[in-house]
């Protein structure tokens, strides 16, 4: 009880952050690569340019932490929709595990790519 | 918790809730739409990650995600995904100042002036990114 209890302001405060992280970040970057360039609204900007701006230290920088708070973000309000929405709750521990180890994984794999392809 | 009933363990009262307790009011439908938005948050990072992965690996590689990002089934989880993520960003930054309480000189900022702070700031990040990526 006592580690839930230290632990449990830790998720929510990645929850919120992640929250606002992906409100002010993901729409812009969706539109722009999810459905302006792939469905041919506007030309895609050249993979050089791109390089360019992702290499750059900061955007990596940004982009990593974007990407693993809203993993947090995900794991932290699925699990309560497993719970409330689906009535789970009974299954807490293994929600937990998937939810929270989910996110961690997804961490990873983020820094993989931020720090190591690109 | 669920330990069996004896005459000094009464059983648990808990009534069982239908499964889909939520479709039958508007509220509770929009109370799961938005939690269900945080699937469609992963997906874009998920998709975010792949693209980045792309040009990372080389032209050739960025111009197969720009075509498969053009079939039509992923163009249809896209716009679906973007329409989940803009109803994530709208009722967050419309929560926010029931969840935020500023002081200022001792007088509490109004709600207005907070969302219109997290507006003017999302303003501001998308003009930046649409910046960085198109110029």
């Amino acid at each position: 009880m006592t580690t839930k209890r230290r632990v449990e302001p830790l998720l929510w405060l990645l929850f919120t952050s992640g929250g606002l992280a992906a409100a002010m970040l993901i729409p812009v970057l969706l539109l722009l690569f999810g459905l302006v360039f792939p469905a041919g609204w506007a030309g895609a900007p050249t993979e050089a340019h791109l390089l360019a701006v992702a290499r750059h230290p900061l955007t990596r920088i940004v982009l990593l932490v974007v990407c693993v708070l809203a993993f947090f973000h995900w794991a932290h309000r699925f699990r309560y929709t497993l719970y409330d929405g689906l009535q789970l709750k009974h299954l807490s521990k293994l929600i937990i595990v998937i939810c929270y180890g989910g996110a961690l994984v997804g961490s990873a794999l983020a820094g993989y790519v931020l720090l190591a392809v690109l | 918790m669920n330990a069996p009933a004896t005459e000094l363990q009464p059983r648990w009262y808990r009534p069982r809730m239908p499964l889909f307790w939520w479709v039958g009011r508007r509220s509770y439908r929009i109370f799961v739409l938005r939690e269900l938005s945080s699937v469609f948050i992963a997906w874009s990072v998920v998709f975010l990650l792949l693209l980045i992965r792309a040009i990372g690996q080389g032209g050739s590689e960025y111009r197969r995600f720009l075509d498969r990002s053009g079939e039509p089934w992923v163009l249809a989880l896209n716009a679906l995904t973007l329409a989940f993520v803009l109803f994530h960003t709208l009722t967050w930054f419309n929560l926010a100042p029931h969840a935020m309480v500023v002081r200022l000189h001792g007088k509490r900022v109004p709600r207005t002036w907070i969302a219109g702070a997290h507006y003017a700031g999302w303003a501001l990040i998308t003009a930046l990114v649409a910046w960085l990526v198109l110029a």
